[in-house]
């Protein structure tokens, strides 16, 4: 063996001619390693498949011209947005209009038609991965270096919370999971702060439970606890999976620290048997109690709105005698609440509370049998409630809400994966984390204190998109190449009448300069859009605009002079700067202008697709019905909305026509002449 | 001949991380059925409108049936689409209704989806039915939000619990946009002239009203990108054919 080497040695290197030729190919050969490998480099054979694809297309000349163009890697090199993307070297025709088609293979296909460009935006902006890389592992997959690989396309919606903070038309997901954070409290226990400096604040708010003996018994609070779900399936109240005993602890504690409220509670109760015995269901349709709760019907189906809680078997959680009180006046025992005082009558609160007490289910708390408690249980129901946080969401007497109880979320999308535990078997990236951390946070260790949500796998993707959108990037942008979302606004209507309208919880489905809900029109303008007269009647007694909504404005029994000082507010305050409102007149229009309007009415614009005026030919059935328009808006209103409705309502769905002045002048013209019959009136 | 079989290989995984593929655990070897069936029926969940990438709203759910078309429990069924989809669960044995239920998310591509659904028969002979989707990708995305806003209140016959459908109260009848036959014929510009200026710029009814001055252009052609992909049948673009291989 020795022999040999040496002998073989001597062949290379015996002879100092020989061992030079030798010493020569060797660099030769290690000179050309480079060029090999770039030779033989991956994106070279894409590039090359892509000629070959493109060769015998009818457009190959064009393709050909702009593929030669660059002829190498490519490169998209954004310094302000740190992006430095090669991926065009592979995927050549990502920006070729014509290579859209469904059958051009991949990497080859023209990118889908976003509102960006690929050069000013790059890719890893919303795709992730490894910009800089040429290879497909190292572009697409985490390597020991790079630890984001591609986002997976269900979350991509999450790259454009990155820049835009405002809800977006074409991110659904995104919007949602947003919305979801606040709705389902996560924002509770986990801050999380928005790169603009805002915090996000929770929508689901929480009852306080200071004085929950006077409102529900503990077999209630122990089943709730045990499965939130089995009383309600539209329940946001996460399952903490509390063992037996400690359900009755907590139980136990909760109704001991209650604390009574005076008029939270009339023990003067007496129901008396409804006559009809279908009026209690009436009264709760007529007051459109469905267009904010929930009911599941035989079906199984959930039915009604979400803004205030399921209703299903709301009999065998509250006392009647709570009941009663609360829908005399619900913000004695919740200042806050987002549901309205009614103004109800006794006879008619005696009416509901019957209706409501009926809807029960007689499984829910047949099982349940708790002895009263000791003072053990208590405390160590106390002990419960402090070690999970429950007072992150509820107001409990003698606990104290604590500071960040769960960890900050703000940064969460740019997380390093050496701070996570990864579950054997989980795919080692942020989505795969955060997503299966929301949809069963105990399987990360039965000792995590993380209650377990009901969510949909939409709901759970929606979220993970949210929580995506806060990366590093995101945090560090400069500000101006981000879109910021509408500053939160904290607007009230001062004096009396802002009193009245907190009362009747105005702004839980209208908006007020930039407060309030959506369920119903924006007001901001409502003193300029209608007549004084219409107002206060309707305030009294709201009738039907819109026959096709099913939610409604409900009737809110106000007495005569508190829909004078409402109508009073409204006409004074709420006005546009755009125009001067008594600028036309509401009546004594030129019955030739009358008529012109009448025809365009009907021919050139066919308002009749949407509108009712003639009640019996017209059906439109989108709009307001328009048969006594002219009683109920101002002339000056309803010409500007003509023009340019958008301008008067951002977001109404009624076209812009872009009307002349004179066929907006003949239009207002006819409106104003329908002023509605009081036989009519009496109809609706 | 090697370097064909890595450039296949190449563009596989390609396809498959590109489109957000979560890999999944390999073919259910260890379920063994109970029962088998004669034939592979959708119960629901077919003909759905998704986003890329995202589980589809309804599962798809599947039912094995014997030759009498009675249900079969314990039959095993597989699921399969095109690269990128992926199925939760992949494969299952029916239940006692002879059903099985799966959530599906659409690859990362706009378009229609063919899925499989297999199951054997005790002749070990593999039996399918095909269960078609529709993945919206961002522009159409954008076209159902404006349909949804603005059009299906006219143009969608149904009504939901939102949504009254106006469609019954219109003199002239509106063509849903699923109607292939109506719309596919059209081109376009056509479209654009009809969206933007209303019926009576292509001589149709006045109550289609023109959207051009609160619709941008844009937007009009997200919403003809949407129309397009969810027509019935497919719309095929008659634009520049170019030769096939």
């Amino acid at each position: 063996m020795k022999n040999g080497l040496s002998s073989l040695w001597q062949m290379l290197f015996g002879h100092p001619v020989r061992a030079f030729g030798v010493v020569s190919l060797l660099l030769l050969i290690s000179l050309a390693i480079a060029p090999a490998k770039n030779h033989f480099s991956e994106w070279r054979h894409y590039q090359k498949q892509y000629l070959a694809l493109i060769q015998t297309r009818g457009d190959a000349v064009t393709l050909q011209r702009h593929f030669h163009e660059h002829d190498d890697t490519q490169q998209i090199w954004l310094p302000q947005l740190g992006v430095v993307d090669r991926c065009t070297t592979c995927h050549v025709g990502s920006k070729e209009a014509s290579l859209a088609d469904a059958n051009i293979p991949q990497p080859f296909r023209r990118h889908p038609v976003i509102p960006h460009t690929l050069d000013q935006f790059g890719c890893v902006m919303c795709h992730r991965g490894q910009g800089p890389a040429t290879t497909v592992e190292e572009a697409h997959s985490s390597t020991l270096a790079w630890e984001q690989p591609i986002l997976p396309a269900r979350y991509v919606q999450s790259s454009c919370g990155q820049c835009h903070r405002a809800p977006l038309t074409g991110t659904p997901q995104l919007n949602l999971g947003r919305n979801l954070l606040g709705r389902y409290g996560c924002v509770h226990c986990h801050t999380v702060k928005l790169p603009d400096g805002n915090t996000i604040k929770p929508t689901d708010d929480p009852p306080s439970l200071k004085h929950i003996a006077d409102k529900t018994t503990r077999e209630w609070i122990y089943t709730w606890l045990k499965d939130p779900q089995s009383y309600a399936v539209t329940a946001t109240m996460p399952n903490f999976k509390l063992s037996d005993p400690d359900a009755r602890d907590v139980s136990a504690f909760l109704i001991a620290s209650s604390t009574p409220l005076a008029g939270d509670t009339e023990s003067d109760l007496k129901i008396q048997k409804a006559p009809d015995p279908t009026a209690g269901a009436s009264l709760y349709g007529e007051s459109f109690c469905s267009s904010c709760h929930a009911v599941q019907n035989a079906a199984g189906n959930v039915v009604g709105g979400d803004v205030g809680p399921e209703l299903t078997r709301v009999g065998n959680k509250v006392k009647p005698e709570w009941l009663r009180a609360w829908l005399r006046n619900p913000r004695v025992y919740d200042s806050g609440t987002a549901m309205p005082h009614y103004r109800f009558t006794d006879p008619q609160v005696s009416l509901l509370t019957a209706f409501l007490g009926s809807k029960t289910d007689s499984d829910l708390l047949a099982n349940v049998h708790l002895d009263a408690a000791t003072p053990e249980q208590i405390a160590h129901g106390k002990l419960l409630v402090t070690e999970y946080g429950c007072a992150s969401c509820h107001e409990i007497n003698g606990i104290k809400k604590p500071d960040n109880f769960a960890p900050e979320l703000t940064r969460i999308g740019s997380k390093p994966l050496a701070q996570i535990i990864f579950l054997p078997g989980m795919t080692h990236a942020i989505p795969d984390y955060i997503a299966a951390k929301i949809r069963q946070p105990r399987s990360f260790g039965a000792a995590l204190k993380m209650p377990q949500f009901s969510l949909a796998p939409a709901q759970v993707d929606a979220l993970t998109t949210a929580l995506l959108a806060l990366t590093d990037r995101a945090h560090d942008l400069p500000l101006a190449l981000t879109v910021p979302s509408k500053p939160p606004s904290n607007y009230q209507p001062a004096g009396k009448a802002g009193k009245l309208m907190d009362d009747m919880a105005c702004f839980t489905c209208h908006a007020i300069n930039g407060r309030g809900g959506d369920l119903a029109p924006d007001l901001t303008w409502e003193g300029s859009s209608v007549q004084r007269p219409w107002l206060q009647a309707f305030l009294k007694n709201p009738g039907t605009l819109r026959p096709a909504l099913i939610r409604r404005m409900p009737r809110f029994n106000l007495s005569d002079d508190d829909a004078k000082e409402l109508t009073d507010y409204i006409m004074t305050v709420y006005q546009t700067p755009e125009f001067d409102r008594d600028s036309m007149p509401a009546s004594g229009y030129p019955p030739a202008q009358v008529e012109q309007g009448k025809q365009l009415f009907y021919s050139k614009y066919a308002c009749q697709s949407c509108h009712i005026i003639d009640t019996k030919a017209d059906k439109g059935y989108i709009g307001p019905t328009l048969t006594q328009v002219g009683s109920r808006l101002n002339a000056t209103w309803i010409y500007h909305w003509l023009k340019d409705p958008q301008a008067m309502r951002s977001g109404t769905i009624e076209p812009n026509r872009n009307m002349s002045d004179e066929d907006a002048r003949a239009l207002t013209a006819f409106l104003m002449t329908q002023k509605g019959s009081s036989k009519q009136e009496a109809k609706k | 001949m090697t370097m064909i079989g890595h450039w296949r290989i190449f563009v596989a995984t390609l396809v498959l991380v590109s489109a957000g593929c979560t890999r999944k655990p390999g073919p259910a070897s260890a379920l063994k059925p109970t029962g088998f069936g004669a034939a592979v029926v959708e119960s629901s969940g077919g003909k759905q409108v998704g986003a890329t990438g995202m589980v589809l709203a309804q599962p798809v759910v599947v039912q094995v049936n014997d030759e009498q078309g009675t249900a079969v429990t314990g039959a095993l069924v597989e699921f399969s689409g095109p690269a990128g989809v992926s199925f939760d669960p992949p494969s299952g044995l029916t239940d006692s209704s002879g059903q099985l239920s799966t959530d599906v998310a659409l690859a990362g591509m706009a378009g229609r989806y063919q899925l499989t659904a297999r199951t054997t028969t005790k002749a070990q002979k593999s039996v399918d039915v095909k269960i078609e989707e529709i993945a919206l990708g961002y522009q159409e995305q954008l076209g159902f939000q404006l349909d949804n806003k603005y059009c299906a209140r006219c143009h969608n016959p149904e009504s939901t619990a939102e949504r009254v459908s106006n469609y019954d109260n219109l003199e002239v009848k509106p063509h849903p946009f699923t109607e292939g036959e109506t719309l596919n014929r059209m081109t376009d510009a056509e479209l654009t002239a009809i969206i933007g200026h209303g019926g009576p710029a292509l001589n149709k009814s006045a109550l289609m009203p023109p959207y051009g001055y609160t619709l941008s252009k844009t937007e009009i052609e997200a919403l003809i990108a949407y129309i397009r992909l969810i027509s019935d049948p497919p719309y095929h673009a008659s634009g520049t054919v170019y030769a096939q291989k």
